[in-house]
Order: structure tokens, then C-alpha cells, then sequence
């Protein structure tokens, strides 16, 4: 491969139009069509989640047919894990990372380029996949063999765009690896990099580990459709349960991959309103590589019921409880570092306070299910939907909007309509409690997820959460207003917005000029 | 200048490193398969296609009787698969032969391979196999009848509540090389 490094000169010349797009080398650019291609995504997965509700607004078939209606789930997990929650945090990666550790651009800004224009085509084949004959893949988004085994065109179309969004996924990491080690400003020491940088390095090292075995699990599962192999065809004497460990061998660090920088974004916030540094910063920094090194050691905690000797199952239970330790660190630092803080409630404080408070209930509902027996109950039941919909809705995706709305004045140089995004807060945080708060009583009931119909005794609180998530959907859109009309207007925002921001990218002008600290900056 | 080459190759190391870290958790992925067959050998789950070594103090426990019923499945083969028998009872701790019969319906020569399983599922560790047409692959000349058998042994450890049993094999085709 040929790795072409991008010395700039001292001026702003860059192709105008289209050709800026599809040639950019900046990661001010790239990072900026990170964000727009994951809220693009964020949508396409949002109108396949409202396809769901509204299946689900009242018991039997009314809208979707059964086999579209798991093709909407399939695809609606695919996309919103590989097509929203990560391209936006590579994106924030992209546009924060070189600022805030003091660096002219990325390490590798062609390799950035191409892993970014690799999404689109990713993309496309997974909403393409739903006009082939067969329709799209519809075993889940864990696409567990043998279902996965069978289906047609629309599984190879799957199983092609995880290839590539892997390799765009890799490619990042790599480029942000090598970015953070090699580029610091002088005087900046590991110890001293702000916590969103930390959190994103050992992010990145977490997706080197684990996006490549993800690769090698879809190509056994390509190469037993079509080239004769039996890796977890039974028939041939293979076996559909190691499909399960070598996938949640990626699965669960994928998990910490989706929340450590959301971790970093609110480490970032919280002190900024609080006007106060980060409580425990170093304690901050080891609770973080130690989530990430037990993620690798509890995997088969998603998978209690495929028939595990006990002892398995104890390992796993008590290194998936250990996991709360570490997660509990961040929690009560986050909480002392706004303890006597002088705070304000600015929108991007506000998601993060409903970040903390949620994410907690998504991590203690998680613990319940680390419990062996009450997570056979539970197992592919709406509790395990409300988990995870508490960690990576009002988690990752909350930290995201958190992140956008923080940095949105040193990308754009204009502040964004406090009022309004305030009421998308309020309005996010109201209807998401109301479309999933409600799933946990659904799931402890016995209601199976990924069935397009249930039995009557469901019927209430499904409405109460179809509401809830259409109300979730339209709130979003107010979103995207907020942005765009921060884009084409609004009060010029300072150099440094938020008078607490103590980090590099606030000693840029606003909007942060298209080359920065081509002289880096010193540290002391 | 000179400073800026200087953290371009020492970038292109890192890529370099982390490249090649990659390939090797590519191949770690496959590596898997093999480590997950030597565990499941060590530690003997899911040993359905080796034989069970017998204990020679087994007791028969005489109290009790367990009602085997015996299945037999063909999957995508032109295959007549059947027990001679439906059903067997037997006291916990004696040994027992079953016989299945095989018919290639085909005019051609066909390899199949049965796999067993289990009902309930925790049947599968007081299921002691000595001898079973499962260990090994199965090769029928077109019209070919066979008859194979089964020796196996109940542990009498098995739970008291467990009065029935069903074992049932499911033949699959290997393809031709297998």
C-alpha cells in the first residue's frame, strides 16, 4: 500500500465543489463527512426503527410482513452499530483529536480520505439489499448461522459490506493510533492528553484486537455459503456455536468500541461546566484500559443458553460483573468532579448529566443480566433491548449529541440555538425513557424480541412505547434543524465559548481555521 | 524539513507494526477454530462422535427403569434411515444394543456421517456410548442396506426424574473427498 504523507503548505487551496469532497486530505473535512454520513445512517436506521414501532403499535401483522419485519430489526442493528453510533465517533475523532492534541492533521491523511469514501459504498449495499430477490438479511445483527447460512443475495451483500466497513474501521484506527503516539505537541505526555483522546487511543487499539476476527468470522461464513467449507455447518461437521464465541470474541469489545468515547466526550464536558478539572484523572485513564481489557474476557456472557458447563458460565458472570468496578470509578468521578462545581446547564451539560443518569440504568440493568439464571429468563426477551438501547441510545448516542453541540461552535465559529436544543434535549430524553423504560417491564413479562406480532397481555405498554420512539424519531429531526441553522447563521461564537474549555482546540480561533497548528504548539 | 521526514518514517513504522497486527488477528480468528476443537477435546464437551470409556464398577441399579426412544433423521440425502426398534427400556447401569438400519435409495455411491442428539439436553453426560455407527463415516454402494448398532450404558447417576429418554441421530452427506 502506498501511504502518501500530506505535508501542507502555508495556504488554504483546496478544490471547490464536488472534487473538495472526494479528494479532501483534511481532517477537518473528513471528520465533517463522518458526521454527515452517520446522520444520514443515524435516519436511514431511524425510519427502520419507526417501521418496527409501528408493527408493533398494536398486536398482529398490520404493516410488515414477518420476513420484512426481521430484515427491519437485521438491518436497523447493522446500521445503526456500523453505519451511525461509529462513523460519528470517528468523525469526532477526526475533527477533535489533531486540535486537541496539538497536530497539523491526521498521520495518514490519504488512508483518512479512503477510509471515510470506503462507508458510502458499505452503505449503499446494505440498503440496496433490501430490492435483491430474497430481500435483505433477516437472521438478526448477529447473523447467526445456520439462518445466515441460508438466506440469499441479501447475506452476501451483508456479509460484503462488514468487509469493507471493517477495513474502513481498521484503517481509522490505525491512522488515530499512529496520530495520537507520533504527533503530539511537544510537552504533551501521555498523562497529560485530555481524556476524549485517551479514551479514543485505546478505542482504536481495541478495534485493531477485534475488527480483524469480525473479518475472519464473515469470511468462514462467506466461504461456508459458497466455497464448500464447514466452519459452523453442522452437516459437514461443523458447529453454529463457535460462530457465536469467535462473533462475540468481537461482539463484546465492539460493545466498549460504541461507549469509551462517549466516556471521553463527557470526561471533556463535565469538568468544562463544572469549571472544575477532571476528578481523578488518572484513576479515569486505568478504569478505561481496564474496561477494555476485561471486554476481551466475557464474551460468552451472550450466550449463557447454548448448553456451558457451569463453571464457564461462573467465569463469565463474575468477569462480566467486574466490569461494573471499573464503570462505577467513571461514574463516581464524573459525579465528584461536579460536586461543589460551579455548573451551568448549557445543552451540551444537559446530555451529559442524562447521559450519566441513563447510562447508569442501562449498566445496572446489565449487571442483572450478567446474572446467570435471571439472564436465561431474560435472554432474547425486550429486557435485553431495553439494556442496550440504555447503553448505546441515551450512552453513545447521547454522548455524541453531547460532543456536537460542544465542539459545533469551533467548527462553525456560530453558537447553536440554546433554546432549541435545549427542547431536543428535553424532548430526547422525555420520549426515550417513555419508548424504552416500558420494554424492561415488557421483557421481564416474557414478550421474545425480533416478532413482528404478541400475545395480547403486551398490547398497553408496546403502544405506550410506540409512542415513545415515534416521539423519539420526530425530535431528531429538530436536531438537524438546530444544526443546519447553526451552519447558515446565528451569533458568532468566541474563540473559547465555554469558559471553563481548557483543552488545545479552545486556543484556536472560531471557526477553527482549515490548517491548524502547523506550528505546534508547546506544552509546559 | 529533515524533522518533519523523521516523523514521516517513523509514522510509517507504526503503520507498518499495526498492519501487521492486524493480519495477525485475522489469522487469530481462524486460529480459534482449532483452539476451540482441542478445548472441547480436553475438557470433553461435546465429544458426541468419540467413544466413552466404560467405568467397570458401573453398578445396575435395578430399582429403576428408563424408556429409550430411538429417532432417526435424513437430511438432504437420498437415504432411508430407521431403529429396528422404537423404543427400548432398560435399568440404568446395563448395557444395551439398538440396531438402525441405512438403505441408499440412490444409484450412486453416497458418504454420509450421523450426528446424535440428545433429549433431554443433560442426557449427553450420563450417556455412556461404546460402539456406534457415529465415529465413524458411513460409505453405501447404490441399493446398499445396512444394519448398524449402538452398545451403550445409562449412567446410574442420571436424576430420578428423568424416566424417558430420546435419542436421536440425524444422518447429513459428506461431500465426495470428505
Amino acid at each position: 500500500m502506498a501511504v502518501v504523507q500530506d505535508v501542507h503548505g502555508h495556504h488554504d487551496h483546496h478544490p471547490s465543489g464536488i472534487m473538495r469532497w472526494v479528494t479532501t486530505t483534511n481532517h477537518k473535512d473528513i471528520g465533517t463527512m463522518y458526521l454527515w454520513f452517520s446522520f444520514a445512517m443515524f435516519l436511514t436506521g431511524g425510519f427502520l426503527a419507526m417501521g418496527i414501532r409501528a408493527e408493533l403499535f398494536m398486536p398482529g401483522i398490520q404493516i410488515l410482513e414477518p420476513e420484512l419485519f426481521n430484515s427491519f430489526t437485521t438491518l436497523h442493528g447493522l446500521i445503526m452499530v456500523f453505519g451511525a453510533i461509529m462513523p460519528a465517533f470517528v468523525g469526532l475523532a477526526n475533527w477533535q483529536v489533531p486540535m486537541m492534541i496539538g497536530a497539523p492533521d491526521m498521520a495518514f491523511a490519504r488512508m483518512n480520505n479512503w477510509s471515510f469514501w470506503l462507508l458510502p459504498v458499505a452503505g449503499s449495499l446494505l440498503i440496496s439489499s433490501f430490492f435483491v430477490p430474497g430481500g435483505a438479511a433477516a437472521g438478526g445483527w448477529t447473523f447467526y448461522p445456520p439462518l445466515s447460512a441460508q438466506g440469499g443475495l441479501g447475506v452476501d451483500m451483508m456479509i460484503f459490506a462488514i468487509h469493507i466497513l471493517g477495513a474502513s474501521s481498521i484503517m481509522g484506527a490505525i491512522n488515530i493510533i499512529t496520530t495520537i503516539l507520533n504527533m503530539r505537541a511537544p510537552g504533551m505526555t501521555l498523562m497529560k492528553m485530555p481524556m476524549f483522546v485517551w479514551t479514543w487511543l485505546i478505542t482504536a487499539y481495541l478495534l485493531v484486537l477485534v475488527m480483524p476476527v469480525l473479518a475472519g468470522t464473515v469470511t468462514m461464513l462467506l466461504t461456508d455459503r459458497h466455497f464448500g467449507t464447514s466452519f459452523f455447518n453442522a452437516a459437514g461437521g461443523g458447529d453454529p456455536v463457535l460462530f457465536q464465541h469467535v462473533f462475540w470474541f468481537f461482539g463484546h469489545p465492539e460493545v466498549y468500541i460504541m461507549i469509551l468515547p462517549a466516556f471521553g466526550i463527557v470526561s471533556e464536558i463535565i469538568p468544562t461546566f463544572s469549571r472544575k478539572p477532571l476528578f481523578g484523572y488518572s484513576s479515569m485513564v486505568y478504569a478505561t484500559a481496564s474496561i477494555a481489557i476485561l471486554s476481551c474476557v466475557v464474551w460468552a456472557h451472550h450466550m449463557f443458553t447454548v448448553g456451558m458447563p457451569a463453571v464457564g458460565q461462573l467465569f463469565f458472570m463474575y468477569a462480566t460483573m467486574l466490569i461494573a468496578v471499573p464503570t462505577g470509578v467513571k461514574v463516581f468521578n464524573w459525579t465528584a468532579t461536579m460536586w461543589r462545581g460551579s455548573m451551568t446547564f448549557e445543552t451540551p451539560m444537559l446530555f451529559s448529566i442524562g447521559f450519566i443518569f441513563l447510562f447508569v440504568i442501562g449498566g445496572f440493568s446489565g449487571v442483572v443480566c450478567a446474572i446467570v439464571p435471571i439472564d436465561i429468563q431474560v435472554q432474547d426477551t425486550y429486557y435485553v433491548i431495553a439494556h442496550f438501547h440504555y447503553v448505546l441510545v441515551s450512552g453513545a448516542l447521547f454522548a455524541i449529541f453531547a460532543g456536537v453541540y460542544y465542539w459545533l461552535p469551533k467548527w462553525c465559529g456560530r453558537m447553536y440555538d440554546e433554546k432549541l436544543a435545549k427542547m431536543h434535549f428535553w424532548l430526547s430524553m422525555i420520549f426515550f425513557n417513555v419508548a424504552f423504560f416500558v420494554q424492561h417491564f415488557l421483557g421481564l413479562a416474557g414478550m421474545p424480541r425480533r416478532i413482528p406480532d404478541y400475545s395480547l397481555q403486551f398490547a398497553d405498554f408496546n403502544m405506550i412505547s410506540s409512542i415513545g420512539a415515534f416521539g423519539f424519531g420526530l425530535s431528531q429531526l429538530l436536531f438537524l434543524y438546530i444544526v443546519i441553522k447553526c451552519i447558515r447563521g446565528g451569533e458568532k461564537a468566541a474563540d473559547k465559548p465555554w469558559d471553563g474549555g481548557t483543552t488545545l482546540e479552545w486556543t484556536l480561533p472560531s471557526p477553527a481555521p482549515y490548517h491548524s497548528f502547523e506550528t505546534p504548539p508547546v506544552i509546559k | 524539513m529533515t524533522q518533519s521526514v523523521t516523523k514521516t518514517n517513523t509514522n510509517v513504522a507504526m503503520l507498518k507494526k499495526l498492519l501487521v497486527f492486524t493480519v495477525v488477528m485475522f489469522g487469530f480468528g481462524y486460529a480459534l477454530v482449532p483452539m476451540y476443537e482441542r478445548f472441547c477435546e480436553v475438557t470433553g464437551i461435546n465429544n458426541l462422535l468419540q467413544p466413552d470409556v466404560l467405568d467397570k464398577n458401573i453398578k445396575v441399579d435395578m430399582t429403576r427403569m428408563i424408556a429409550i426412544e430411538l429417532d432417526a433423521n435424513v437430511r438432504g440425502m437420498p437415504w432411508k434411515f430407521k431403529p429396528l426398534q422404537a423404543s427400548v427400556k432398560i435399568h440404568p447401569g446395563e448395557s444395551i444394543e439398538v440396531m438402525y438400519e441405512i438403505r441408499n435409495d440412490s444409484d450412486q455411491e453416497i458418504s454420509g456421517q450421523a450426528i446424535p442428539s440428545y433429549s433431554p439436553r443433560l442426557l449427553e453426560k450420563y450417556l455412556k456410548k461404546f460402539e456406534c455407527f457415529c465415529f465413524t463415516k458411513q460409505v453405501l454402494k447404490p441399493g446398499e442396506v445396512r444394519q448398524m448398532p449402538v452398545k451403550f450404558v445409562i449412567d446410574p447417576q442420571i436424576p430420578v426424574d428423568i424416566n424417558t429418554v430420546t435419542i436421536s441421530y440425524t444422518f447429513f452427506a459428506l461431500e465426495p473427498g470428505m
